[in-house]
């Protein structure tokens, strides 16, 4: 309970920004946070707390961004419609990727090889077909309305990622105080105990796979009604992929604020290089990848197992590595 | 149905790249023989490679084939490093973690070589660039059936070395029962470093074979990693003979991918080929199931 | 309770089970016995599902489910525990037993309070907040059985729960078994500690080479000759029982 208060509370301070906050510019990166935030949280559920590190959860933000894109574009489908319908694919892709990955029982770095696979395959067929306007991109044209799902200022595209990081923060508390969520961490650490105890170990998979895509779904709407422009590698390139195990790698893995951490830190390094060494190409994607390697390295549990080191009270003789 | 004079230098074609494909593979599978991982950053240090052959021969003028006596001993160094200074130190007994860390370490050669070389493609002019060699009707680049038999050589010498000599012996000791190898007194750190280095090491030697006839851009690297797992997967993990084949099949698989299915949409067949056979034979074509 | 017929089970060339089979009996201890490399384990993955037999049948409380997934098994209301102990590193020994408690309680409080209760019958009762990785090895063994314990099982398989334990924490540990026991649920345990099997099993069979050997009290199927010779070697039971004659 104190943890879900906790939580409340620091979303309910987010939500002050756009009211405290008058450049668009520094909302800007508040939004961009958020929406790192339910990136990472998204690959969290499947990855920190299911222990499935993914390499390709570009297949599930690209089919919730394409799917608003098109309908809106070649059908002329409103995208709120679109949004519901790409929360909804992105769960279909999921589950496809789940039955074949969980059912045939491939792990570790094999599960995290065919999912970048199938992000790949879906980045060529989306550069291969008309209706995703190919390799140009699709360009959703402007038109500013709350039934547009666009919005005048960056204060409505704040509470659309704001809702949506929201829910996903949510969901992974629940994951954290519920019956799914004891399967899941079971499951993670020993699958074979697990189902010795009677969990269904695919099923649990299936799950988190599922509720992980949507949420990276989500992102994917939001991405291409903030951008209003989408082509097949950044919708699904490998970029978004990295992203998202990114932030809870850096942030803490398996934990409720580890994203938000993660997606903070990422952010203040960024913008701390723009500041110091200027514009220049690749340079913050230089720090990520650095970040990345001294994490795993050093830090296996991220931000927030630092944190716990520096501040709680510790586990008695509890192990320091190995439990991710 | 395009006929034979279409299809057969195709083919040809085909098995000329997947030769080098192979030579990249093996690096590959040697690695995961070895030391039981999965090097994500195997695409981003070919890069390394191919730049170092461009800088060798339009900076100092060095022939990218005369490059194979200073660029493969470079790679070698460089993994033995990395192995010794990063890889190794980082899995705190997960495979994943290594992955993490070599993804990582692939961002960061990617982005510097782009903040370096700047995203230009680059090629080198070698007299011989143009130079065609006639094969069953099909005029073949001759720079490519260097590679080919280059790749062979050195697929070659690579399998020598692993039978023939102490330290073959003694990284497949490790491989197979890495405690009874320690135990009898191999340097486990120096031998994995030593694998990982020989693994690099048949990057730098594809770097040459490949730059002739090809080009290098900081983003070179992505096209072959996925290509280089699907060959390692479909010849069994950490298998030789089997790293050799999965190169030829996948070679000609793409070249009759783009021939058939055109350019973009060719490249599916591969990723396809990976998600079946990790699915359905994950132990590979040869290899025997556990 | 639990009938096993005519298993059987080759892994390449080797014969791990050879048309096994034994009916446990509902509410008592008993035990499989039988040198290292004889199948014990395997015969248990085979019951439990984690390995499908190349034939035979497994029957529970009349039901067959041979073939059937260790998840489904577990619901049924027969589970195991490993030799290799398998905690949930990471994880408090409350939060351990209650993924086994949650099989039969949705509620996330109702399972913690359920796994404290369990812990305090094994003996965990004082460890619940600490990390499952940091138990002694004796803790361990507790924790398995907790676990099994939690999900409310009508037959339990321990498969040795006492190996690795000094003499003095087998002590400890046969009364939680038998304590188990008494609350009626069933234990089959494969074990080598025969100190612990003449002490708490009423009935035992005696696996060698995949094939059951000799069955029986505890007490007789020692004294057995094959039972001797499956452990000691060929001749060994003639000379003991020379030697026995000589001192005689």
């Amino acid at each position: 309970m104190r943890q879900l208060v906790l939580l409340l509370a620091v979303f309910a301070v987010i939500a002050l920004a756009p009211f405290v906050i008058a450049s668009e510019f520094s909302l800007n990166l508040v939004i961009m946070v958020l929406y790192a935030a339910l990136l990472g949280q998204a690959w969290n559920i499947l990855g920190g707390y299911g222990g499935q590190f993914s390499f390709g959860h570009a297949a599930y933000f690209g089919t919730g961004a394409y799917t608003v894109a098109v309908l809106q574009v070649q059908l002329g489908i409103n995208p709120w419609i679109g949004l519901v319908a790409g929360g909804l694919l992105a769960i279909g892709v999921a589950a496809f990727i789940g039955l074949a990955t969980f059912r045939y029982g491939l792990r570790g770095s094999y599960f995290a090889l065919v999912t970048l696979a199938f992000a790949e395959v879906l980045r060529i067929l989306s550069n291969s077909v008309d209706f995703t306007g190919a390799g140009v991109g699709i360009l959703i044209p402007l038109a500013p309305g709350v039934a547009n799902l666009q919005f005048e200022t960056k204060t409505g595209y704040f509470f659309l990622v704001w809702t949506f990081t929201l829910a996903a923060f949510l969901a992974v508390w629940w994951i954290g105080h519920s019956r799914f969520g004891a399967s899941l961490a079971a499951v993670r650490d020993n699958e074979e105990a697990a189902r010795a105890l009677g969990v269904n170990a695919f099923r649990v998979k299936m799950g988190a796979i599922m509720l992980s895509g949507l949420f990276s779904g989500l992102a994917g709407v939001f991405y291409a009604q903030y951008f209003l422009y989408l082509d097949p590698y950044i919708a699904y390139g490998p970029a978004i992929s990295v992203e998202s195990l990114l932030v809870p790698i850096i942030g803490g893995m398996g934990t409720l604020f580890g994203p938000l951490l993660g997606a903070a830190a990422l952010h203040a390094v960024s913008e701390l290089t723009r500041e110091i060494i200027g514009e220049v190409p690749g340079i913050s994607l230089v720090l990520y990848g650095a970040l990345l390697v001294v994490m795993v390295m050093f830090l296996p549990r991220g931000l927030a197992g630092l944190g716990e080191r520096l501040f709680a009270r510790r586990r008695p003789k509890a192990g320091e590595t190995g439990h991710a | 149905m395009p006929d034979l004079a279409i299809i057969i230098p195709s083919v040809l074609n085909g098995l000329t790249t997947g030769a080098l494909y192979a030579l990249i593979a093996l690096g590959l599978t040697l690695i995961y023989g070895v030391l039981h991982i999965i090097n994500f950053a195997h695409g981003a240090l070919l890069m390394v490679g191919l730049y170092a052959v461009w800088f060798l021969n339009t900076r100092l003028g060095i022939d990218p084939y005369l490059a194979l006596l200073i660029v493969p001993p470079a790679m070698f160094a460089l993994g033995y490093g990395l192995q010794r200074g990063i890889i190794g130190r980082s899995s705190h007994g997960r495979d994943e973690n290594i992955l993490l860390v070599t993804l990582g370490l692939s961002i960061v050669i990617e982005n510097l070589a782009l903040f370096v070389f700047r995203s230009d493609t680059r090629i080198i002019d070698t007299p011989y660039s143009f130079e065609t060699v006639e094969f069953l009707g099909a005029f073949l680049p001759l720079p490519k059936v260097i590679a080919f038999f280059g790749a062979v050589v050195t697929a070659a010498a690579l399998w020598l070395l692993m039978a023939r000599t102490d330290l073959g012996r003694a990284i497949r000791a490790l491989a197979k029962e890495r405690k009874g190898a320690q135990l009898v007194g191999i340097d486990a750190d120096h031998v994995f470093a030593m694998s990982f280095g020989l693994g690099i090491a048949c990057l730098g030697v594809a770097a040459c074979l490949l730059l002739p006839s090809y080009y290098v851009t900081p983003q070179v690297g992505h096209g072959f990693v996925l290509i280089a797992f699907t060959i390692v997967v479909l010849g069994g993990m950490g298998s030789f003979v089997g790293a050799f084949l999965g190169g030829l099949i996948i070679g000609v698989v793409e070249a009759l991918g783009g021939l058939f299915l055109g350019e973009s949409l060719g490249q599916i067949g591969i990723f396809i080929i990976f998600i079946l056979v990790l699915m359905f034979r994950p132990q590979g074509l040869l290899g025997h199931k556990v | 309770m639990l009938e096993v017929k005519g298993i059987c089970k080759a892994f390449g060339g080797v014969q791990a089970s050879r048309n096994v089979s034994l009916t446990v009996p509902e509410g008592r201890i008993t035990s499989l016995i039988g040198p290292n490399g004889s199948g014990k384990t395997t015969l248990f993955a085979q019951i439990t599902g984690f390995q499908t037999p190349d034939s035979g049948q497994v029957s529970f409380e009349g039901k067959d489910i041979t073939g059937e997934a260790p998840e489904t098994i577990a619901r049924l209301g027969m589970v195991r525990t490993f030799q290799i102990v398998q905690p949930f590193a990471g994880q408090t020994v409350r939060e351990n037993i209650a993924v086994g408690a949650h099989l039969h309680r949705a509620s996330r409080r109702d399972a913690l309070a359920h796994a404290e209760a369990v812990a305090s019958r094994v003996g965990l009762g004082d460890r619940l907040d600490l990390d499952a990785a940091s138990l002694t090895v004796a803790g361990r063994k507790r924790l398995e059985v907790a676990r099994a314990l939690a999900t409310d099982p009508k037959l339990i398989l321990f498969d040795e729960v006492l190996a690795g334990l000094n003499p003095s924490e087998i002590r400890d540990v046969i009364p939680v078994i038998r304590d188990i026991c008494d609350s009626g649920i069933t234990i089959f345990m494969i074990e080598h500690v025969m100190q612990a099997v003449m002490s708490l099993s009423e009935y035992t069979w005696v696996l060698n080479q995949g094939e059951v050997i000799a069955e029986g009290e505890p007490a007789s199927v020692v004294k057995d000759e094959r039972v001797i010779e499956a452990y000691l070697g060929k001749g060994m039971a003639q000379r003991i029982a020379q030697r026995q004659v000589v001192h005689a």
